[in-house]
């Protein structure tokens, strides 16, 4: 049994809260219990899907070629949809209740409807996987038409995204609660700002989900006689690139979160960072654009301006944020006494710690893989020696893997003592996880991308062509380049192995954190940590050689990296 | 402290550091060139795609391309059956997507100009020019349309990229490129 | 949900800046993050398709 310091007291509505013993804050128990259920569901999905991805890699190492073709196609459709759908938005509502009723003390809105929200995505969730399991439905969770799936299998999608829908109104509407019962003053924090951003773009993404895959479904019952392919992609894209702008807001906001938490790390100014989360709300939907820019039909105009977010601005809150986040950092430690020459501050940073190692490679793997060959890969004519190539999953392998999935992977380690209030047991396999999931990460992303530039394609099952009528060889090395992924696939599967082991086994089997093991082992340090910190708002302007340091090598690679991606792109055949 | 509401009532007003303004100035300059690069591509830049594509009955694009086939054919791709077709220069030239093939193989002239034609007689096919590493999206009931000029000869795949169905992996295409005879 | 007033308690004298007012408002930030990418991206995008010409 969890021990409270306090007794579970009654809220004046009837809801029942209790205050944390580590951080003070009012605990609603609705919002606790949906947390952790959402939470836990979305850990047995990347399990799920995980494994699927696993296989998926084995059988694109040509010397293992594990799966058969149509095993191949049914497992890589489950893949996309258990990990970047259901993995990723079961956490995400998790964090969405995380950054309401938690951070803002307050009580959730309307938790009948954040249960049925719950119950609605489990049962469209599973809905899709029995659709896809039963053979029927290998359309690559794309879906593209005029391929058509089973119709339970769009049910399942729409079913999930209804629920989502309803769990993003129960965050809409807990920020109300907030507000009219005063439980903060002034504006809300940072996090829960980038919480907002998040559902924001959750509310576009199911809105244009709800535009097609509603068609989509009457058209596979054969209510409707034609979706029109285009059509299809343009809106989809909308759903499918902008639900990935959800992952990118929520794990920025979980950098803020973790840094603060266990640095003590204050924003360098609240203005410029929610500033820039106002980039993301405005602009970084316009790049589901990506997606169609070798597309006919669709003018060079719209392509231009769409992808680029209109005119890079929503690039410039991320690199925003990739400057205030480790600029935070640094300051919150030289103010913690790491004020050594220029890197003190980051050699002497909480390493062992999976919450603190986990979300630095978060940040590294994607401002530097995911980031830098997204900006290349949606520029419009540099997508045409891409396009569909294993370049592209190796660019999201490192955006929504690396940096979204290792993000969540590292906030767990805070949500297990405080929000399950349980001990993290194999404390060294947790504080190895991080560095083999990372590892392993980068691997996959680096792989593919290296054979998505020698021209290898993606979806695909048999790279050697055996079957085929005309043949092709791909180069050496890009067979060389799927069998080191194949390799990077197995450390990135122990990386994900070990993460479910130690949040499965403290979850269930851990012991419950007592005020003894709360005073030995605080979850947020008690020197240099949170309870450091004495004002809250942004940092008084300091020295940050260490940041300066680091943006500027992320510059130059980004610069160098662009164009020489040009210069590829200016030997090929030319074409007007 | 991220996880706190701003005590100052009104940070808006707090001035920004040095480098945060270096850094914003930074990345708002680069976004401008990196857009000023893609726009600019497509009047000094040799690679972009034409705006011309048309709304067709898939039939209606089959009938083109066995109109081309018959004008001039001129082999069979070794023991394929697939007929090979050497158009002539400056004219245009036709290739389709179907379950799963790339319809019919073309035999190009080097440095001459060909307005290529592309369509998918059934669902959404990828043409993915191997080793160029040139990758195209085809889609039933439209017909895109862009001018190639095929600079170096050789043998070139046409691998298909956009998965569709299970035979997927067996679909490739060929064009030749000969030196002007 | 408007967030005209500045703050619940001891409101300072001066008044909250526009700017600061309108990312205090997360329902108005809603509306915008969804009318900006539903008429640039989507609006604009089908305009362009539903204008494709028939084959000569
Ligand atoms: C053990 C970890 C993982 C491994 C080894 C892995 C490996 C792979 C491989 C080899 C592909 C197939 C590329 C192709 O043939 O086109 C793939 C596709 C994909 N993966 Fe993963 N992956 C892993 C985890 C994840 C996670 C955590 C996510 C999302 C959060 C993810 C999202 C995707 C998506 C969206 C696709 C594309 C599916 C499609 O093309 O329809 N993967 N993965
Ligand atoms: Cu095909
Ligand atoms: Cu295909």
């Amino acid at each position: 049994m969890a021990v409270d310091t306090q007794a579970p007291s009654r809220g004046f509505i009837g809801a029942s809260y209790r205050t944390c013993p580590e951080t003070g804050l009012k605990v609603c128990s609705q919002a606790e219990a949906l947390i952790k259920v959402n939470a836990v569901v979305a850990v047995v999905f990347l399990a799920v899907g995980g494994f699927f991805g696993l296989m998926v890699a084995l059988t694109r190492w040509p010397a293992v070629h594990l799966l058969p073709a149509d095993w191949f196609y049914l497992l890589l459709t489950a893949h996309g949809a258990d990990v970047l759908l259901f993995w990723v938005i079961f956490f995400e509502v998790a964090v969405l209740y995380f950054a309401s009723a938690i951070i803002l003390n307050c009580r959730l809105a309307a938790p009948k409807f954040a249960w049925l929200a719950f119950v609605l995505m489990v049962v469209g969730a599973v809905l899709a996987n029995v659709a896809v399991l039963q053979g029927e439905s290998s359309v690559m969770f794309t879906s593209y038409v005029p391929m058509q799936a089973a119709p339970h299998f769009y049910l399942g999608l729409i079913v999930f995204a209804v629920g989502t829908l309803i769990a993003v109104f129960c965050f809409f509407g807990t920020l109300v609660i907030a507000k009219e019962e005063g439980s903060y003053e002034g504006s809300v924090p940072l996090v829960t700002f980038g919480a907002i951003t998040a559902a924001i773009i959750a509310v576009f993404t199911i809105a244009s989900g709800a535009i097609i895959l509603i068609p989509t479904f009457l058209w596979s019952i054969g209510y409707i006689s034609h979706i029109d392919p285009l059509m299809y992609k343009v809106i989809w894209w909308g759903m499918g690139h902008a639900s990935q702008q959800i992952n990118v807001s929520a794990q920025v906001a979980i950098w803020y979160a973790v840094a603060a938490m266990l640095l003590g790390a204050k924003p360098l100014s609240e203005k410029v960072s929610r500033m820039a989360f106002l980039m993301y709300i405005l602009f970084l939907q316009l790049a589901s654009a990506h997606h169609l820019l070798v597309e006919p039909g669709v003018s060079s105009e719209w392509k231009i301006f769409n992808t680029s977010y209109a005119l890079y601005l929503a690039v410039l809150g991320s690199m925003i944020h990739g400057m205030s986040i480790p600029g935070a950092m640094e300051a919150a430690q030289r103010r913690n006494g790491f004020n050594n020459g220029i890197f003190e501050w980051l050699r002497k940073a909480p390493w062992s710690n999976p919450a603190f190692s986990g979300t630095m490679l978060s940040i590294v793997i994607f401002g530097f893989l995911g980031g830098i060959s997204g900006v290349v890969m949606g520029t419009e004519q540099l997508n045409l020696i891409m396009h569909n190539t294993l370049y592209v999953p190796g660019h999201f392998h490192a955006t929504v893997v690396g940096g979204t999935t290792l993000a969540f992977m590292a906030v767990s380690y805070l949500l297990v003592p405080l929000i399950f209030r349980k001990e993290i047991m194999f404390k060294k396999i947790a504080q190895w996880q991080p560095y083999v999931f990372g590892a392993g990460v980068a691997g996959i992303s680096l792989f593919m991308m290296g054979a998505g530039t020698l021209g290898v394609a993606r979806r695909h099952w048999d790279m050697g062509f055996s079957d085929a009528a005309m043949s092709f060889d791909y180069p050496a090395t890009a067979f060389l380049m799927m069998g080191l992924n194949g390799i990077a696939a197995l450390c990135a599967a122990l990386g994900g192995l070990m993460y479910v082991l130690v949040i499965v086994c403290s979850v269930f089997f851990g012991k419950a954190r007592t005020p003894e093991s709360i005073a030995a082992f605080p979850t947020l340090p008690k020197t240099g940590g949170a309870a450091t910190v004495t004002t809250y708002g942004s940092e008084a302007h300091p020295k940050l050689p260490g940041t300066v340091v680091l943006v500027s090598v992320f510059f130059v690679a980004f610069v160098l990296y662009y164009y020489v991606n040009w210069k590829y792109l200016s030997e090929v055949w030319p074409l007007s | 402290m991220a996880i706190f509401p701003p005590q100052n009532r009104l940070w808006w007003k707090e001035p920004l550091s040095g480098i945060e303004i270096t850094w914003i100035g930074v990345a708002f300059v680069w976004g401008l060139v990196m857009f000023g690069t893609m726009v600019g591509w497509h009047f000094v830049g040799k690679q972009n795609l034409s705006n011309e594509t048309y709304r067709i009955n898939p039939n209606a694009f089959g009938e083109k391309v066995e109109a081309m086939v018959e004008r001039y054919q001129v082999r069979e791709e070794g023991d394929t059956g697939i007929p090979v077709v050497h158009p002539a220069p400056g004219t245009d030239i036709y290739m389709l997507g179907r379950l799963w093939e790339w319809y019919p193989v073309l035999e190009l002239e080097k440095d001459q100009k060909y307005r290529l034609h592309l369509s998918s007689m059934d669902w959404q096919h990828g043409f993915s020019l191997q080793p160029q590493n040139i990758n195209l999206q085809v889609h039933p009931g439209y017909e895109m349309v862009l001018t190639i000029t095929p600079d170096k000869s050789g043998e070139y795949a046409v691998v298909c990229n956009e998965f569709c169905g299970i035979g997927h992996h067996t679909m490739v295409g060929k064009i030749h490129v000969i030196d002007n005879k | 949900m408007s967030d005209q007033n500045t703050g619940s308690g001891g409101a300072p004298e001066e008044r909250v800046p526009a700017m600061q007012r309108l990312l205090d408002n997360p329902f108005l930030l809603l509306f915008m993050g969804v009318a900006t990418p539903a008429a640039l991206y989507l609006l604009w995008g089908v305009m362009e398709l539903s204008q494709i010409p028939l084959a000569p």
